[in-house]
């Protein structure tokens, strides 16, 4: 579904007058795959409903959400920090231990939105990895335009200042026009793909680090419960999963355990049955 | 403990206005200047140093990377964090400042909320001010 042309001239209308923030036409699937998450949290049937609701009852903590998802809860640069920290100093040494065979690793930033987790994984294994190691990163999304956005690895001004540091931006983007593009050197490395966790995934090589962070929270438990069951079957016996700070695994999946990386949390598949698991059996 | 202090240097007032908000609600204390020489002179005056200052790259007088320059050749400021703050959004333009001694740049125009990452991944603010 895409937005009505008049759903979207109220949000854009809306989003100018409280943020400053200009929505040019064409961002249609921005604005709805930013609120998709606020119209569920509120109990509407759909972004059309939500927004149909409130043009007929304005309501402004409503428009303030509106404003919020389209605003300060843009995807960031190597967000949240600590699992990329946590990736570089105990994920990454514990890997290139155990995989010095094979070299090279697999990670899946699943729900990659328009791709700035999955470059900033590919631009922490480019500065981490050994010399002689490889690694390929898969994002992916539910969101077609998500996929062709990032898969166009192309940023705006605005979306380069969160959370990028200088350095990185000149090393790893070059300038394309207005915008700066993420350097061949990474997107080598990285695709993307269309994919709905909560149906049957396809079948595809399992990862040793997957980032689902910031999904599980807008699904019900039995949702959560399919997709964590489903993530397990491609998440290598000694891989690592990680999780938004507001997500857990504990009392939906007893397959995982949440172990200490550094100084977040990570889960990883428990090689002994969880206690109690064989009485229940 | 004792509040931060940041420095604002910017020949628009505007500019110096919106920075001086952001930095504030972070509990900065806030010292303004119209450009790089007015920074200087007044950086002479201080006893204590800023911890951070905020930098354009256009202004009159003295301009942002002249000063980054200086700042970093005195033994005096060597602790201040330096952001370039600027509509120069050149890749040539962000390695030279980076060279001169900036340690971070933000292209305007810029949001709130990129302005406290920037700050965040400098260690002045807490990881997740911003949520």
């Amino acid at each position: 579904m895409t937005l009505s042309a008049q759903d979207f001239s109220f949000v854009s209308t809306l989003v100018r007058k409280e943020a400053s923030i200009v929505l040019a036409p064409g961002k249609e699937y921005l604005v709805e795959a930013r609120l998709i998450p606020v119209a569920r949290q509120l109990g509407a049937a759909s972004v059309g409903a939500f927004l149909a609701d409130l043009q007929r009852r304005p309501n402004t903590a409503h428009q303030r959400r509106i404003v919020d998802a389209l605003t300060t809860n843009e995807t960031s640069w190597f967000r949240d920090r600590e699992p990329f920290t946590a990736l570089t100093d105990v994920v990454l040494p514990e890997l290139v231990r155990c995989r010095g065979a094979q070299r090279r690793l697999r990670l899946w930033s699943a729900a990659s939105s328009s791709g700035q987790e999955a470059y900033s994984l590919a631009i922490t294994l480019t500065e981490c990895l050994p010399v002689g190691w490889s690694y390929e990163i898969m994002g992916s999304d539910i969101s077609t335009e998500m996929v062709k956005r990032a898969e166009e690895a192309e940023y705006s001004q605005v979306e380069v200042n969160r959370g990028l540091p200088a350095t990185q931006l000149v090393q790893y983007f070059e300038r394309s026009g207005a915008h700066w593009r993420v350097a061949p050197s990474l997107r080598r490395n990285v695709s993307f793909k269309l994919m709905n966790l909560t149906t049957p995934l396809p079948p595809m090589p399992p990862f040793d680090v997957i980032f689902l962070r910031n999904v599980l929270i807008y699904f019900d438990v039995a949702t959560k419960k399919e997709v964590l069951r489903n993530v397990a079957r491609l998440l290598r016996p000694d891989g690592w999963l990680f999780l938004g700070a507001a997500e857990t695994t504990i009392g939906i999946d007893d397959n995982y355990e949440r172990v200490a990386a550094g100084r977040t949390s990570a889960y990883r598949i428990r090689t002994a049955a969880p206690n109690g698991a064989a009485r229940r059996g | 403990m004792s509040r931060m202090r940041a420095m604002v240097i910017d020949d628009s007032r505007a500019m110096r206005m919106i920075l001086k908000r952001i930095v504030s609600k972070l509990n900065f204390e806030v010292v303004e200047a119209g450009d790089g020489q007015e920074a200087l002179d007044l950086l002479a005056t201080m006893n204590e140093v800023p911890e951070l200052a905020l930098i354009d790259w256009n202004m009159p007088n003295m301009n942002g990377l002249e000063f980054v320059t200086k700042v970093r050749a005195e033994t005096r400021l060597r602790e201040m964090t330096l952001v370039m703050v600027t509509t120069e959004s050149e890749q040539s333009q962000i390695v030279r400042a980076l060279a001169a001694g900036a340690h971070e740049y933000v292209i305007k125009p810029f949001t709130e909320g990129a302005m406290i990452e920037k700050l965040a991944l400098l260690g002045l603010v807490p990881t997740g001010a911003n949520s």
